[in-house]
Protein backbone atom coordinates (compact mmCIF):
# COMPACT_ATOMS: atom_id res chain seq x y z
CA UNK A 1 0.00 0.00 0.00
CA UNK A 2 1.21 3.61 -1.05
CA UNK A 3 2.02 6.34 1.87
CA UNK A 4 -0.52 8.04 0.78
CA UNK A 5 -3.34 5.76 0.93
CA UNK A 6 -1.80 4.24 4.79
CA UNK A 7 -1.96 8.03 5.59
CA UNK A 8 -5.47 8.26 4.34
CA UNK A 9 -6.63 5.22 6.11
CA UNK A 10 -5.03 6.27 9.23
CA UNK A 11 -6.34 9.88 9.45
CA UNK A 12 -10.10 8.76 9.07
CA UNK A 13 -9.76 6.39 11.15
CA UNK A 14 -8.92 8.24 14.11
CA UNK A 15 -10.15 10.94 13.07
CA UNK A 16 -13.02 8.90 13.41
CA UNK A 17 -12.50 7.70 17.00
CA UNK A 18 -11.56 11.39 17.91
CA UNK A 19 -14.03 12.77 16.46
CA UNK A 20 -16.86 10.52 18.42
CA UNK A 21 -14.79 11.30 21.38
CA UNK A 22 -14.93 15.34 20.85
CA UNK A 23 -18.64 14.71 20.17
CA UNK A 24 -19.39 13.07 23.37
CA UNK A 25 -17.59 15.57 25.22
CA UNK A 26 -18.67 18.67 23.37
CA UNK A 27 -22.22 17.75 23.56
CA UNK A 28 -22.25 16.34 27.16
CA UNK A 29 -24.63 18.00 29.54
CA UNK A 30 -23.90 18.23 32.75
CA UNK A 31 -25.68 15.50 35.61
CA UNK A 32 -25.21 18.98 38.17
CA UNK A 33 -25.94 22.21 37.15
CA UNK A 34 -29.78 21.41 37.46
CA UNK A 35 -32.19 23.99 37.10
CA UNK A 36 -35.96 24.06 35.79
CA UNK A 37 -35.04 25.44 32.50
CA UNK A 38 -32.26 23.08 31.83
CA UNK A 39 -34.15 20.03 32.33
CA UNK A 40 -36.38 20.39 29.32
CA UNK A 41 -35.71 21.24 25.71
CA UNK A 42 -37.59 24.79 26.37
CA UNK A 43 -39.96 24.66 23.73
CA UNK A 44 -43.59 23.45 23.92
CA UNK A 45 -45.94 21.78 21.71
CA UNK A 46 -49.57 21.71 22.78
CA UNK A 47 -48.60 22.16 26.02
CA UNK A 48 -46.32 19.20 25.79
CA UNK A 49 -42.71 19.80 27.00
CA UNK A 50 -39.88 17.40 26.08
CA UNK A 51 -36.98 16.28 28.31
CA UNK A 52 -33.43 17.26 27.98
CA UNK A 53 -31.78 15.13 30.63
CA UNK A 54 -28.52 14.22 30.59
CA UNK A 55 -27.00 10.97 29.21
CA UNK A 56 -26.80 7.94 32.08
CA UNK A 57 -23.33 8.04 33.58
CA UNK A 58 -22.92 4.21 32.85
CA UNK A 59 -23.85 4.78 28.94
CA UNK A 60 -21.98 7.77 28.69
CA UNK A 61 -19.04 5.67 29.74
CA UNK A 62 -19.59 2.79 27.99
CA UNK A 63 -19.37 5.66 24.85
CA UNK A 64 -15.81 6.16 26.53
CA UNK A 65 -14.91 2.69 26.69
CA UNK A 66 -15.44 2.09 22.93
CA UNK A 67 -13.41 4.77 21.94
CA UNK A 68 -10.50 3.35 24.48
CA UNK A 69 -11.44 -0.01 23.34
CA UNK A 70 -10.88 0.81 19.40
CA UNK A 71 -7.59 2.69 20.10
CA UNK A 72 -6.34 -0.28 21.80
CA UNK A 73 -7.81 -2.52 18.79
CA UNK A 74 -5.79 -0.35 16.59
CA UNK A 75 -2.77 -1.04 18.18
CA UNK A 76 -2.32 -4.98 18.11
CA UNK A 77 -4.18 -5.39 14.86
CA UNK A 78 -3.90 -4.04 11.55
CA UNK A 79 -6.35 -1.00 10.68
CA UNK A 80 -4.51 1.89 10.03
CA UNK A 81 -2.74 1.09 6.69
CA UNK A 82 0.67 -0.21 6.62
CA UNK A 83 1.16 -0.07 10.50
CA UNK A 84 0.51 -4.34 10.97
CA UNK A 85 -0.37 -4.21 14.45
CA UNK A 86 1.64 -5.07 17.97
CA UNK A 87 0.47 -8.57 17.25
CA UNK A 88 1.84 -9.00 13.34
CA UNK A 89 -2.23 -10.65 13.11
CA UNK A 90 -3.15 -11.44 9.62
CA UNK A 91 -5.64 -13.86 8.54
CA UNK A 92 -2.93 -15.43 6.51
CA UNK A 93 -0.75 -16.39 9.17
CA UNK A 94 -3.85 -17.08 11.27
CA UNK A 95 -4.82 -19.84 8.93
CA UNK A 96 -1.05 -21.05 8.47
CA UNK A 97 -0.99 -21.78 12.35
CA UNK A 98 -3.91 -23.73 12.33
CA UNK A 99 -2.70 -25.92 9.86
CA UNK A 100 0.47 -26.18 11.30
CA UNK A 101 -1.35 -27.27 14.37
CA UNK A 102 -3.71 -29.99 12.75
CA UNK A 103 -0.75 -31.27 10.31
CA UNK A 104 0.98 -32.32 13.80
CA UNK A 105 -1.39 -33.68 15.21
CA UNK A 106 -2.78 -35.49 12.43
CA UNK A 107 0.17 -35.61 10.32
CA UNK A 108 2.00 -38.66 12.55
CA UNK A 109 -0.97 -40.81 11.98
CA UNK A 110 -1.34 -40.21 8.15
CA UNK A 111 2.51 -40.77 7.80
CA UNK A 112 2.78 -44.27 9.14
CA UNK A 113 -0.49 -45.35 7.18
CA UNK A 114 1.21 -43.62 4.04
CA UNK A 115 4.03 -45.66 4.36
CA UNK A 116 1.92 -49.08 5.01
CA UNK A 117 1.43 -51.27 1.31
CA UNK A 118 -1.96 -50.97 0.35
CA UNK A 119 -3.13 -54.82 0.77
CA UNK A 120 -1.63 -54.77 4.28
CA UNK A 121 -3.43 -51.17 5.12
CA UNK A 122 -6.79 -52.82 4.01
CA UNK A 123 -6.80 -54.97 6.64
CA UNK A 124 -6.36 -52.04 9.25
CA UNK A 125 -9.60 -51.25 10.88
CA UNK A 126 -8.90 -47.65 12.03
CA UNK A 127 -7.18 -47.00 8.48
CA UNK A 128 -10.40 -48.28 7.20
CA UNK A 129 -12.36 -46.10 9.12
CA UNK A 130 -10.44 -42.97 7.78
CA UNK A 131 -10.82 -44.35 4.11
CA UNK A 132 -14.57 -44.57 4.69
CA UNK A 133 -14.58 -41.19 5.92
CA UNK A 134 -12.61 -39.91 3.14
CA UNK A 135 -14.29 -42.10 0.73
CA UNK A 136 -17.57 -40.33 2.08
CA UNK A 137 -16.34 -36.66 1.42
CA UNK A 138 -14.46 -37.06 -2.07
CA UNK A 139 -15.51 -40.21 -3.95
CA UNK A 140 -19.04 -40.72 -2.54
CA UNK A 141 -21.05 -37.82 -5.12
CA UNK A 142 -20.19 -40.26 -7.87
CA UNK A 143 -19.68 -43.36 -6.88
CA UNK A 144 -22.69 -43.55 -4.00
CA UNK A 145 -22.24 -43.85 -0.58
CA UNK A 146 -21.93 -47.58 -0.92
CA UNK A 147 -19.33 -47.60 -3.27
CA UNK A 148 -21.89 -49.40 -5.39
CA UNK A 149 -21.66 -46.65 -8.44
CA UNK A 150 -24.36 -45.99 -11.08
CA UNK A 151 -24.98 -45.25 -15.25
CA UNK A 152 -21.62 -44.27 -15.88
CA UNK A 153 -20.01 -44.34 -12.86
CA UNK A 154 -18.35 -47.95 -12.35
CA UNK A 155 -19.28 -50.06 -8.75
CA UNK A 156 -16.36 -50.24 -7.31
CA UNK A 157 -17.38 -53.42 -5.03
CA UNK A 158 -17.37 -56.12 -7.59
CA UNK A 159 -14.44 -58.10 -9.58
CA UNK A 160 -14.60 -55.85 -12.16
CA UNK A 161 -12.34 -53.10 -13.40
CA UNK A 162 -11.94 -50.94 -16.33
CA UNK A 163 -8.10 -49.89 -15.42
CA UNK A 164 -7.16 -53.19 -13.13
CA UNK A 165 -7.97 -53.73 -9.66
CA UNK A 166 -4.01 -53.75 -8.86
CA UNK A 167 -2.92 -51.88 -5.50
CA UNK A 168 -0.91 -50.33 -8.11
CA UNK A 169 -3.72 -49.48 -10.64
CA UNK A 170 -5.87 -47.87 -7.95
CA UNK A 171 -3.30 -45.71 -6.86
CA UNK A 172 -2.73 -44.23 -10.55
CA UNK A 173 -6.40 -43.80 -11.52
CA UNK A 174 -6.45 -42.10 -7.41
CA UNK A 175 -3.22 -40.18 -8.20
CA UNK A 176 -3.65 -39.48 -12.22
CA UNK A 177 -7.48 -39.61 -12.75
CA UNK A 178 -8.65 -41.26 -15.82
CA UNK A 179 -10.04 -40.21 -19.30
CA UNK A 180 -12.41 -43.33 -21.07
CA UNK A 181 -12.79 -42.76 -24.76
CA UNK A 182 -15.01 -44.59 -26.61
CA UNK A 183 -14.97 -43.09 -30.32
CA UNK A 184 -18.79 -43.43 -32.16
CA UNK A 185 -18.59 -46.65 -34.03
CA UNK A 186 -15.79 -47.52 -32.72
CA UNK A 187 -12.59 -47.86 -35.23
CA UNK A 188 -15.26 -47.68 -38.17
CA UNK A 189 -16.96 -44.41 -38.71
CA UNK A 190 -18.82 -45.72 -42.08
CA UNK A 191 -20.86 -48.57 -40.05
CA UNK A 192 -24.46 -48.86 -41.40
CA UNK A 193 -27.35 -48.94 -39.49
CA UNK A 194 -27.80 -52.04 -40.12
CA UNK A 195 -24.00 -52.99 -38.86
CA UNK A 196 -24.93 -51.01 -36.03
CA UNK A 197 -27.99 -53.41 -35.44
CA UNK A 198 -25.73 -56.53 -36.08
CA UNK A 199 -22.93 -55.39 -33.58
CA UNK A 200 -25.14 -54.85 -30.86
CA UNK A 201 -26.82 -57.99 -31.45
CA UNK A 202 -23.28 -59.63 -31.30
CA UNK A 203 -22.28 -58.07 -27.91
CA UNK A 204 -25.20 -58.86 -26.24
CA UNK A 205 -24.69 -62.53 -27.55
CA UNK A 206 -21.51 -62.28 -24.73
CA UNK A 207 -23.07 -62.15 -21.98
CA UNK A 208 -26.42 -64.91 -23.00
CA UNK A 209 -28.62 -61.99 -23.55
CA UNK A 210 -31.61 -61.99 -25.58
CA UNK A 211 -30.64 -61.43 -29.21
CA UNK A 212 -31.56 -62.04 -32.36
CA UNK A 213 -28.89 -64.79 -33.42
CA UNK A 214 -28.82 -63.81 -37.33
CA UNK A 215 -28.00 -60.68 -36.78
CA UNK A 216 -25.28 -61.82 -33.85
CA UNK A 217 -23.47 -64.08 -36.29
CA UNK A 218 -23.09 -61.19 -39.01
CA UNK A 219 -21.88 -58.66 -35.84
CA UNK A 220 -18.95 -60.74 -35.55
CA UNK A 221 -17.40 -59.35 -38.47
CA UNK A 222 -18.14 -56.01 -37.97
CA UNK A 223 -17.15 -56.29 -34.09
CA UNK A 224 -13.88 -57.80 -35.83
CA UNK A 225 -13.07 -54.14 -37.86
CA UNK A 226 -15.16 -51.96 -35.53
CA UNK A 227 -14.15 -53.19 -31.72
CA UNK A 228 -11.36 -55.69 -31.28
CA UNK A 229 -8.83 -52.57 -31.07
CA UNK A 230 -9.73 -52.16 -28.05
CA UNK A 231 -11.71 -54.63 -26.77
CA UNK A 232 -10.09 -57.67 -27.95
CA UNK A 233 -10.70 -60.17 -29.98
CA UNK A 234 -12.25 -62.15 -27.12
CA UNK A 235 -14.27 -58.74 -26.05
CA UNK A 236 -12.57 -58.92 -22.85
CA UNK A 237 -11.25 -55.96 -22.52
CA UNK A 238 -8.03 -53.69 -22.16
CA UNK A 239 -7.08 -52.49 -18.79
CA UNK A 240 -4.66 -50.11 -20.17
CA UNK A 241 -7.41 -48.43 -22.24
CA UNK A 242 -9.86 -48.95 -20.11
CA UNK A 243 -11.52 -50.59 -22.30
CA UNK A 244 -14.33 -52.96 -20.40
CA UNK A 245 -14.98 -56.58 -20.55
CA UNK A 246 -18.06 -56.96 -22.38
CA UNK A 247 -18.56 -60.32 -21.87
CA UNK A 248 -18.78 -60.81 -17.98
CA UNK A 249 -22.51 -59.00 -17.73
CA UNK A 250 -20.93 -56.05 -15.56
CA UNK A 251 -22.82 -52.69 -17.67
CA UNK A 252 -21.11 -49.22 -17.05
CA UNK A 253 -24.08 -48.14 -19.33
CA UNK A 254 -26.52 -50.05 -18.89
CA UNK A 255 -27.05 -53.88 -21.09
CA UNK A 256 -30.73 -53.35 -23.34
CA UNK A 257 -30.44 -52.88 -26.81
CA UNK A 258 -31.37 -49.41 -27.10
CA UNK A 259 -28.27 -48.25 -24.23
CA UNK A 260 -26.04 -50.50 -25.98
CA UNK A 261 -26.78 -48.91 -29.86
CA UNK A 262 -27.02 -45.47 -28.39
CA UNK A 263 -23.11 -46.09 -27.03
CA UNK A 264 -22.00 -47.60 -30.33
CA UNK A 265 -23.58 -45.15 -32.04
CA UNK A 266 -22.62 -42.23 -30.18
CA UNK A 267 -19.58 -43.38 -28.13
CA UNK A 268 -19.25 -42.70 -24.21
CA UNK A 269 -16.69 -40.42 -22.96
CA UNK A 270 -15.81 -40.60 -19.13
CA UNK A 271 -13.65 -39.09 -16.80
CA UNK A 272 -11.74 -39.80 -13.00
CA UNK A 273 -10.83 -36.68 -11.66
CA UNK A 274 -7.22 -36.47 -10.84
CA UNK A 275 -6.75 -36.57 -7.36
CA UNK A 276 -2.87 -35.58 -6.80
CA UNK A 277 -3.19 -32.38 -5.25
CA UNK A 278 -6.49 -32.08 -3.96
CA UNK A 279 -5.56 -35.00 -1.44
CA UNK A 280 -2.39 -35.58 0.08
CA UNK A 281 -0.26 -38.83 -0.96
CA UNK A 282 -0.82 -40.24 1.97
CA UNK A 283 -4.78 -39.85 2.12
CA UNK A 284 -4.44 -41.51 -1.51
CA UNK A 285 -2.44 -44.15 -0.10
CA UNK A 286 -5.40 -44.87 2.20
CA UNK A 287 -8.36 -44.15 0.01
CA UNK A 288 -6.73 -47.26 -2.29
CA UNK A 289 -6.31 -49.47 0.25
CA UNK A 290 -10.31 -48.82 1.33
CA UNK A 291 -11.15 -49.19 -2.39
CA UNK A 292 -9.04 -52.07 -2.66
CA UNK A 293 -10.64 -53.78 0.26
CA UNK A 294 -14.32 -53.39 -1.12
CA UNK A 295 -13.44 -56.38 -3.28
CA UNK A 296 -10.96 -58.62 -1.76
CA UNK B 1 -21.59 22.67 21.07
CA UNK B 2 -25.08 22.15 21.55
CA UNK B 3 -27.35 19.71 19.77
CA UNK B 4 -29.56 22.43 19.27
CA UNK B 5 -27.63 23.82 16.87
CA UNK B 6 -26.86 20.55 14.66
CA UNK B 7 -30.53 20.21 14.95
CA UNK B 8 -31.79 23.43 13.66
CA UNK B 9 -29.45 23.76 11.05
CA UNK B 10 -30.21 21.30 8.42
CA UNK B 11 -27.48 22.08 5.88
CA UNK B 12 -25.16 21.74 8.54
CA UNK B 13 -26.91 18.29 10.13
CA UNK B 14 -26.73 16.60 6.30
CA UNK B 15 -23.07 17.41 6.21
CA UNK B 16 -22.17 16.39 9.56
CA UNK B 17 -24.31 12.79 8.67
CA UNK B 18 -22.63 12.65 5.12
CA UNK B 19 -18.99 12.58 6.75
CA UNK B 20 -20.49 9.91 9.50
CA UNK B 21 -21.52 7.56 7.26
CA UNK B 22 -18.64 7.76 4.42
CA UNK B 23 -15.96 7.52 7.05
CA UNK B 24 -16.40 3.73 6.65
CA UNK B 25 -16.80 4.12 3.14
CA UNK B 26 -13.61 6.23 2.38
CA UNK B 27 -11.06 4.12 5.07
CA UNK B 28 -12.10 0.65 3.78
CA UNK B 29 -13.60 0.47 0.21
CA UNK B 30 -12.08 3.96 -1.29
CA UNK B 31 -8.27 2.85 -1.12
CA UNK B 32 -9.30 -0.69 -2.16
CA UNK B 33 -10.09 0.87 -5.56
CA UNK B 34 -6.38 1.73 -6.12
CA UNK B 35 -4.50 -1.11 -4.37
CA UNK B 36 -2.20 -3.48 -6.75
CA UNK B 37 -3.19 -6.69 -4.42
CA UNK B 38 -7.26 -6.06 -5.45
CA UNK B 39 -6.06 -4.66 -8.89
CA UNK B 40 -4.04 -7.02 -10.72
CA UNK B 41 -4.67 -10.45 -11.74
CA UNK B 42 -2.81 -13.17 -10.33
CA UNK B 43 -0.33 -14.87 -12.59
CA UNK B 44 -2.28 -17.22 -15.48
CA UNK B 45 -5.72 -15.87 -14.97
CA UNK B 46 -7.40 -15.13 -18.64
CA UNK B 47 -10.69 -13.43 -19.30
CA UNK B 48 -13.75 -16.03 -19.75
CA UNK B 49 -13.88 -17.51 -23.10
CA UNK B 50 -17.21 -16.84 -24.54
CA UNK B 51 -18.85 -19.73 -24.58
CA UNK B 52 -17.89 -19.61 -20.24
CA UNK B 53 -18.84 -16.23 -20.53
CA UNK B 54 -22.71 -17.12 -21.36
CA UNK B 55 -22.58 -19.93 -19.14
CA UNK B 56 -21.66 -17.24 -16.23
CA UNK B 57 -24.84 -15.00 -16.88
CA UNK B 58 -27.05 -18.31 -16.95
CA UNK B 59 -25.65 -19.14 -13.38
CA UNK B 60 -26.88 -15.67 -12.63
CA UNK B 61 -30.20 -15.73 -14.27
CA UNK B 62 -30.73 -19.22 -12.19
CA UNK B 63 -30.16 -17.55 -9.20
CA UNK B 64 -27.03 -20.33 -8.64
CA UNK B 65 -25.13 -17.52 -6.63
CA UNK B 66 -28.33 -17.30 -3.94
CA UNK B 67 -27.07 -20.88 -2.85
CA UNK B 68 -23.33 -21.17 -3.52
CA UNK B 69 -20.86 -18.85 -2.87
CA UNK B 70 -17.81 -18.47 -5.07
CA UNK B 71 -15.19 -17.67 -1.81
CA UNK B 72 -13.24 -19.94 0.28
CA UNK B 73 -12.09 -18.10 3.64
CA UNK B 74 -8.74 -19.03 5.01
CA UNK B 75 -9.89 -21.46 7.51
CA UNK B 76 -8.37 -24.91 7.57
CA UNK B 77 -12.05 -26.43 7.62
CA UNK B 78 -12.82 -24.98 4.39
CA UNK B 79 -9.14 -24.94 2.60
CA UNK B 80 -9.41 -29.13 3.68
CA UNK B 81 -12.49 -29.17 2.04
CA UNK B 82 -12.54 -26.63 -0.80
CA UNK B 83 -9.14 -25.94 -1.57
CA UNK B 84 -7.05 -23.04 -1.31
CA UNK B 85 -8.35 -20.09 0.11
CA UNK B 86 -9.60 -17.44 -2.00
CA UNK B 87 -7.42 -14.35 -3.18
CA UNK B 88 -8.52 -10.94 -4.60
CA UNK B 89 -6.33 -11.29 -7.66
CA UNK B 90 -8.72 -14.08 -8.71
CA UNK B 91 -11.90 -12.09 -9.47
CA UNK B 92 -10.62 -8.57 -10.93
CA UNK B 93 -12.30 -9.61 -14.22
CA UNK B 94 -15.66 -10.69 -12.76
CA UNK B 95 -18.47 -7.99 -12.82
CA UNK B 96 -20.36 -8.67 -11.07
CA UNK B 97 -18.57 -10.42 -8.59
CA UNK B 98 -20.51 -13.85 -7.66
CA UNK B 99 -19.10 -13.96 -4.05
CA UNK B 100 -22.68 -14.55 -2.47
CA UNK B 101 -23.20 -14.48 1.28
CA UNK B 102 -25.05 -17.77 2.00
CA UNK B 103 -23.99 -21.34 1.69
CA UNK B 104 -27.15 -23.75 1.23
CA UNK B 105 -25.36 -25.74 -1.01
CA UNK B 106 -21.38 -25.96 -1.67
CA UNK B 107 -18.92 -23.50 -1.97
CA UNK B 108 -18.13 -23.26 -5.94
CA UNK B 109 -15.30 -21.15 -5.89
CA UNK B 110 -12.73 -24.14 -7.10
CA UNK B 111 -15.32 -26.75 -8.31
CA UNK B 112 -13.17 -26.81 -11.56
CA UNK B 113 -12.26 -30.26 -12.66
CA UNK B 114 -13.28 -31.74 -9.12
CA UNK B 115 -15.80 -34.08 -11.18
CA UNK B 116 -16.18 -35.10 -14.74
CA UNK B 117 -18.38 -33.23 -17.28
CA UNK B 118 -20.71 -35.84 -17.41
CA UNK B 119 -21.28 -35.62 -13.75
CA UNK B 120 -21.88 -32.20 -14.11
CA UNK B 121 -24.72 -32.68 -16.56
CA UNK B 122 -26.72 -35.32 -15.00
CA UNK B 123 -26.05 -33.59 -11.88
CA UNK B 124 -27.51 -30.35 -13.01
CA UNK B 125 -30.26 -32.83 -14.70
CA UNK B 126 -31.39 -34.56 -11.76
CA UNK B 127 -29.39 -33.81 -8.34
CA UNK B 128 -31.13 -36.76 -6.48
CA UNK B 129 -29.64 -39.07 -9.41
CA UNK B 130 -26.08 -38.49 -8.28
CA UNK B 131 -26.56 -37.34 -4.44
CA UNK B 132 -29.63 -38.86 -3.18
CA UNK B 133 -30.01 -36.63 -0.17
CA UNK B 134 -29.69 -33.45 -2.30
CA UNK B 135 -32.22 -30.27 -2.07
CA UNK B 136 -30.81 -28.97 -5.06
CA UNK B 137 -33.42 -28.08 -7.75
CA UNK B 138 -33.14 -29.86 -10.95
CA UNK B 139 -32.67 -27.69 -14.16
CA UNK B 140 -33.67 -29.72 -17.32
CA UNK B 141 -34.59 -27.18 -19.52
CA UNK B 142 -30.92 -26.27 -19.54
CA UNK B 143 -30.74 -29.84 -22.03
CA UNK B 144 -33.48 -27.81 -24.64
CA UNK B 145 -32.56 -24.42 -24.61
CA UNK B 146 -29.82 -22.94 -26.86
CA UNK B 147 -27.58 -20.02 -25.89
CA UNK B 148 -28.46 -16.24 -27.49
CA UNK B 149 -25.81 -15.66 -28.78
CA UNK B 150 -26.91 -12.24 -30.52
CA UNK B 151 -25.75 -10.81 -27.42
CA UNK B 152 -22.67 -12.03 -26.72
CA UNK B 153 -20.61 -9.53 -28.56
CA UNK B 154 -21.79 -6.67 -26.78
CA UNK B 155 -21.78 -8.28 -24.08
CA UNK B 156 -17.94 -8.99 -24.23
CA UNK B 157 -17.67 -5.54 -25.71
CA UNK B 158 -18.89 -3.60 -22.57
CA UNK B 159 -17.04 -5.56 -19.99
CA UNK B 160 -13.59 -4.57 -22.58
CA UNK B 161 -14.79 -1.07 -21.62
CA UNK B 162 -14.91 -1.85 -18.57
CA UNK B 163 -11.11 -3.06 -18.29
CA UNK B 164 -11.12 -6.73 -19.01
CA UNK B 165 -8.45 -7.37 -21.67
CA UNK B 166 -10.38 -9.48 -24.40
CA UNK B 167 -9.29 -8.49 -27.93
CA UNK B 168 -11.24 -6.87 -30.73
CA UNK B 169 -10.63 -10.62 -32.37
CA UNK B 170 -11.91 -12.27 -29.61
CA UNK B 171 -15.01 -10.35 -29.22
CA UNK B 172 -15.41 -10.65 -33.49
CA UNK B 173 -15.35 -14.82 -33.07
CA UNK B 174 -17.41 -14.91 -29.77
CA UNK B 175 -21.03 -15.40 -31.73
CA UNK B 176 -19.86 -18.27 -33.69
CA UNK B 177 -18.29 -19.91 -30.93
CA UNK B 178 -21.48 -19.27 -28.98
CA UNK B 179 -24.27 -20.04 -31.44
CA UNK B 180 -26.22 -23.68 -31.49
CA UNK B 181 -24.85 -24.46 -27.90
CA UNK B 182 -27.05 -25.34 -25.47
CA UNK B 183 -27.19 -23.60 -22.16
CA UNK B 184 -25.98 -26.47 -20.40
CA UNK B 185 -22.60 -26.67 -22.40
CA UNK B 186 -22.30 -23.07 -21.75
CA UNK B 187 -23.02 -23.35 -18.04
CA UNK B 188 -20.53 -26.91 -17.38
CA UNK B 189 -17.72 -24.86 -18.96
CA UNK B 190 -17.90 -22.04 -16.32
CA UNK B 191 -18.13 -24.54 -13.80
CA UNK B 192 -15.40 -26.45 -15.04
CA UNK B 193 -12.60 -23.26 -15.18
CA UNK B 194 -13.82 -22.13 -11.66
CA UNK B 195 -11.04 -21.24 -9.85
CA UNK B 196 -8.26 -23.88 -11.82
CA UNK B 197 -5.94 -20.70 -12.14
CA UNK B 198 -4.74 -21.20 -8.48
CA UNK B 199 -4.08 -25.81 -8.51
CA UNK B 200 -2.58 -26.00 -5.60
CA UNK B 201 -3.96 -27.00 -2.54
CA UNK B 202 -2.05 -25.24 -0.05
Amino acid sequence: MSTFWSIWISVIVLGTVFGCWWLLWATRKSQTTDSETDRTTGHSFDGIEEYDNPLPKWWFYLFIATCIFALGYLALYPGLGNFKGLLGWTSTNQWEAEVAEADEKYGPIYAQYGQTPVPELAEDGDAMKIGQRLFANNCAVCHGSAARGQVGFPNLTDDDWLYGGTPEAILATLHNGRMGNMPAKGTMPSMTNEQVDQVVNYVLSFSGREQDAEAAKAGEQVFGQACVACHGPDAKGNHALGAPNLTDNTWLYGSTYDWIKETVVNGRQNQMPAQSGRLSEDQIQILAAYVYSLSN
Amino acid sequence: MKHEIVEKNLGLMIVLIILTISGGFLAEIVPLFFLKETNEPIEGLEPLTAVELEGRDIYIREGCHVCHTQQIRPFRAETERYGHYSVAGEFVYDRPFLWGSKRTGPDLARVGGRYSDAWQRQHLYNPRSVVPESNMPAFPWLFENKVDHTKTAAKMDTLQTLGVPYTDEQIAEAPAQVEGKFEIEALVAYLQQLGTVISERR
